[in-house]
C-alpha cells in the first residue's frame, strides 16, 4: 500500500507504524492532521515536524521521552548522521525497532464469562464462604460476584425512575401534550448508583515477599472486575501498574507488572512511599472518594510519624480505608507494633490479607460490614 | 479536512504568539505552535497542565485576539445535554399551551429553547470561542457524548431537528489530568501538554499581570515558588499564585514591612493546603532569606 503513497509522505507513514507498534494509539484522522500541520508550518525546521508531531498526536507526557525516541528514529535518522544521538538513544532505538518486527502481541481471546452470576444476598457472610476454596476457584467466585458486591455510590447522573425522586419536567410535558395536557401519573429522576473507585496501594517490600504475587493475582482480578480502580506498589520507590493490569490475560498482565516493578523484596519505608503518592495530585486524587485498599504487614522501621502522618491524609482523601495484613489472619493476632497501632485511627478495618480466598472475601464484604 | 491557514490576519505561529503578547498572554513557541495549528486545522484544542499554568486563561487570550466572546462550560460530574446543549423553558411551554386553548401552538419555537454553551457556540460560530472547562471532572458518559459533537460538531434535538455548525467553531478544552482522558477524545483534538514556564518567562508573566510589582520582587517571587514546587506539596503554587504573591507581598512592604518577612506573611496566597503549610514551615524562612539576600 505504501508503494503507492508519494516519497514525501513515506516518514509519515513510517512513524505511525512505529508509533503503533510502540502501543501508542494512532488513528488514520492523526496522521493526516500530523501531514497537514507539517504543511501549514512550512516546515521552517525539523522543530516544526516535532512540534506538528506533539500537538496532532498528542502522547501522555510520561510517554513523552518514549515518543521523542521513536521521532528522532524516523525523522532524524534519515537526514542527520546517527552519530548526533547519545548511546541510550540508540538502545531505546533497538527496542523500538524490536517491537515493530516481531513484538505485536498476538489477539486476545475472548475469555465468556458465565453468564448470570447469581445475585448475592447482602446477608451473606463472605468470608466464611470463601473460606476453604483453593486460590483459583476463590479468585473465580469473586470476579463473579464483584459486580454486585463492590461499594456503589450515589452518582451525580440522574435517570427516570419508579419510585421517588425529582421531577422530570421534559417527560412530563411530553405526557401532558399526549394527553391533551392532562397528567395521569408524575415522571420522576432518580440519582442513580454507580461503582466506587476503589485505589489499591500493594507493599512489595522484603517482608511481604510471600503475599506480592498472590496480592497481583488479586489486582489483576479486580482490575478486571471493575474499571474504576488504580494499582499502585509501594517499595522504595512509587509504581502504578493499572495499565499493565488491564491486559485480560493474567500471565501477560503480571509480567507486564513485573516488569513495571523495579524494586521487588527491596527495603521499604512504608511512610516516605505513601508520602510520595499523597504528594503527586494526580495520584492523591485517586484516593478521593475511593475505597483505599492497603495490602502490607504495617512493619515499618524507626520512625513511624511519616506513616501515620500519610494514613491521616489518606483518610482524610478517602470514603473509606482497608489495611489488608498477612499477619492479620493468625490466631490470636493483636496489633504490636506501634506503627501500625498509630495507624489504627485512621483505617475503617484492619483485614486478614494471609490467602488469596480471604482477601476476597474482605474486600466484597467490605461495604456490608461498614453499613452493619 | 477544512483547513484555513490565516484567520482574523493569524498566518503563523510567531503571529499568534505576537497577538497572545498583545492579549497580555506569554505563550511560548511550542503552545503558539499547537495554537495555531488547532486554528488552522480547525480542530479542538485540548490543555493539559497542572492546576494554575494557565490552560483557562490562554482560551481567554485566544477568544480575545479572535474578537470573540467567550462562552464558558464549566464541567462537574453528572453533568448532563441539558446543562451543556439546551432545555425546554418547561413552564413557559405549559402556560403557553394554557393560553393557547383549543388553538394551535408551536411550543418549540425558539422561544421556549434555552441555549446551553455548546448550542450557543454551534450556532454562532463566527462569534464565540468555547471553552469546556475541566473535562476531566466529568464522567464518561459525558466524555463519549462530546465525542459526537466534536467530530460533526452537529446537535440533533429531537423536536427540531439537526442542527449543524456554518462552520467549525473555535473549541478549547482544559483538563487538570486527575484521570486520563479516552484515547477517541484525545484523538479529535490537537493536544498541548503546558508546563510550569521556565523562571525568566515567569518573571515576565509577573511583570504584566501585577500592576505594581518591581522587576526584582518578581526575580525573587518566581525563585521562591520554583523553591516550592520542587517540594513534594499537595498542591504546588500555579502561575496565578506566583503573581499574587508578588502583589500581595509589595503591598505589605509597601505598608512598611521589610522584605524577608513581607513574603513569609503573604505566604498564604502561595500554600493554599494545611499540610502543605506544615511541612514547609520549618524551611520556609530558609528558602525566603535564601532569595531575598
Amino acid at each position: 500500500m505504501t508503494d503507492a503513497l508519494p516519497r514525501p509522505l513515506l516518514p509519515f507513514m513510517q512513524f505511525s507504524a512505529l508509533l503503533r507498534a510502540n502501543d501508542f494509539s494512532v488513528a488514520p484522522e492523526q496522521t493526516q492532521s500530523f501531514v497537514a500541520a507539517v504543511g501549514l508550518l512550512g516546515p521552517r525546521s525539523m522543530e516544526d515536524i516535532h512540534r506538528a508531531a506533539l500537538a496532532t498526536i498528542g502522547p501522555a507526557p510520561e510517554r513523552r521521552e518514549e515518543f521523542d525516541a521513536i521521532f528522532r528514529l524516523v525523522f532524524l535518522g534519515q537526514t542527520v548522521a546517527a552519530s548526533t544521538t547519545s548511546d541510550m538513544d540508540d538502545e531505546e532505538e533497538l527496542e523500538a525497532f524490536d517491537d515493530r518486527d516481531g513484538g505485536q502481541e498476538p489477539p486476545e481471546t475472548d475469555e465468556m464469562e458465565e453468564s448470570g452470576g447469581a445475585p448475592t444476598g447482602a446477608e451473606r457472610l463472605f468470608a466464611r464462604q470463601f473460606g476453604g476454596l483453593s486460590e483459583n476457584e476463590a479468585l473465580r467466585r469473586f470476579r463473579r460476584q464483584a459486580p454486585n458486591a463492590l461499594p456503589r455510590r450515589k452518582s451525580r447522573r440522574l435517570a427516570p425512575s419508579k419510585g421517588r425522586g425529582r421531577l422530570d419536567m421534559r417527560r412530563a410535558l411530553r405526557e401532558a401534550v399526549r394527553r391533551d395536557g392532562e397528567l395521569v401519573r408524575l415522571p420522576v429522576l432518580q440519582r442513580r448508583d454507580r461503582r466506587r473507585r476503589i485505589l489499591l496501594l500493594i507493599d512489595v517490600s522484603g517482608s511481604m515477599k510471600n503475599q506480592t504475587d498472590l496480592y497481583l493475582r488479586f489486582a489483576h482480578t479486580l482490575a478486571q472486575a471493575t474499571d474504576r480502580l488504580e494499582v499502585f506498589t509501594l517499595g522504595t520507590r512509587l509504581t502504578r501498574i493499572t495499565r499493565a493490569l488491564r491486559r485480560r490475560s493474567p500471565d501477560q498482565a503480571l509480567a507486564l507488572a513485573s516488569t513495571l516493578v523495579a524494586d521487588w523484596d527491596g527495603g521499604t519505608r512504608l511512610g516516605d512511599a505513601l508520602q510520595a503518592f499523597l504528594s503527586v495530585p494526580r495520584f492523591a486524587g485517586a484516593a478521593r472518594g475511593a475505597l483505599c485498599i492497603v495490602m502490607s504487614d504495617g512493619l515499618e522501621r524507626g520512625d513511624h510519624t511519616a506513616m501515620t502522618d500519610a494514613m491521616e491524609r489518606l483518610d482524610r482523601h478517602a470514603w473509606a480505608v482497608l489495611w489488608l495484613s498477612p499477619l492479620a489472619g493468625e490466631d490470636g493476632y493483636a496489633v504490636e507494633t506501634a506503627a501500625l497501632k498509630s495507624v489504627l485511627p485512621h483505617i475503617d478495618r484492619l483485614g486478614d490479607g494471609s490467602s488469596v480466598a480471604s482477601v476476597c472475601g474482605e474486600v466484597l464484604g467490605f461495604e456490608r460490614r461498614l453499613r452493619a | 479536512m477544512p483547513i484555513r491557514r490565516s484567520i482574523v490576519g493569524i498566518d503563523s505561529p510567531d503571529r499568534l504568539s505576537i497577538a497572545l503578547r498583545d492579549a497580555q498572554y506569554l505563550a511560548d513557541d511550542s503552545l503558539a505552535t499547537t495554537a495555531y495549528l488547532a486554528l488552522a486545522l480547525a480542530k479542538p484544542l485540548l490543555l493539559e497542565g497542572a492546576p494554575g499554568v494557565g490552560k483557562t486563561e490562554g482560551a481567554k487570550a485566544i477568544a480575545s485576539i479572535l474578537g470573540r466572546q467567550l462562552v464558558r462550560l464549566q464541567c462537574y460530574e453528572g453533568i448532563d445535554s441539558a446543562h451543556a446543549l439546551y432545555e425546554w423553558n418547561y413552564p413557559r411551554q405549559m402556560l403557553a399551551i394554557r393560553q393557547a386553548g383549543a388553538e394551535y401552538v408551536n411550543i418549540y419555537g425558539d422561544d421556549f429553547l434555552i441555549e446551553r454553551p455548546m448550542l450557543e457556540a454551534l450556532r454562532h460560530p463566527r462569534d464565540t470561542v468555547l471553552l469546556i472547562d475541566e473535562i476531566d471532572r466529568a464522567d464518561h458518559e459525558f466524555e463519549a457524548f462530546l465525542l459526537e459533537f466534536l467530530s460533526d460538531f452537529s446537535i440533533s434535538i429531537p423536536e427540531r431537528g439537526t442542527i449543524r455548525a456554518e462552520e467549525h467553531p473555535v473549541v478549547v478544552l482544559t483538563s487538570n489530568r486527575t484521570r486520563e482522558l479516552h484515547e477517541a477524545l484525545r484523538r479529535r483534538c490537537v493536544y498541548h501538554w503546558i508546563s510550569y514556564p521556565e523562571p525568566a518567562r515567569e518573571a515576565e508573566i509577573v511583570m504584566m499581570r501585577a500592576s505594581q510589582v518591581a522587576h526584582d520582587t518578581a526575580r525573587r517571587v518566581v525563585e521562591a515558588v520554583g523553591a516550592l514546587r520542587r517540594e513534594p506539596l499537595a498542591k504546588p503554587p500555579g502561575v496565578a499564585e506566583t503573581v499574587e504573591w508578588a502583589e500581595a507581598a509589595t503591598l505589605l512592604h509597601e505598608q512598611g514591612a521589610p522584605w524577608p518577612s513581607a513574603f513569609r506573611r503573604a505566604i498564604g496566597v502561595a500554600l493554599k493546603d494545611q499540610d502543605d503549610m506544615m511541612f514547609m514551615e520549618p524551611r520556609l524562612d530558609e528558602i525566603l532569606r535564601g532569595v531575598a539576600a
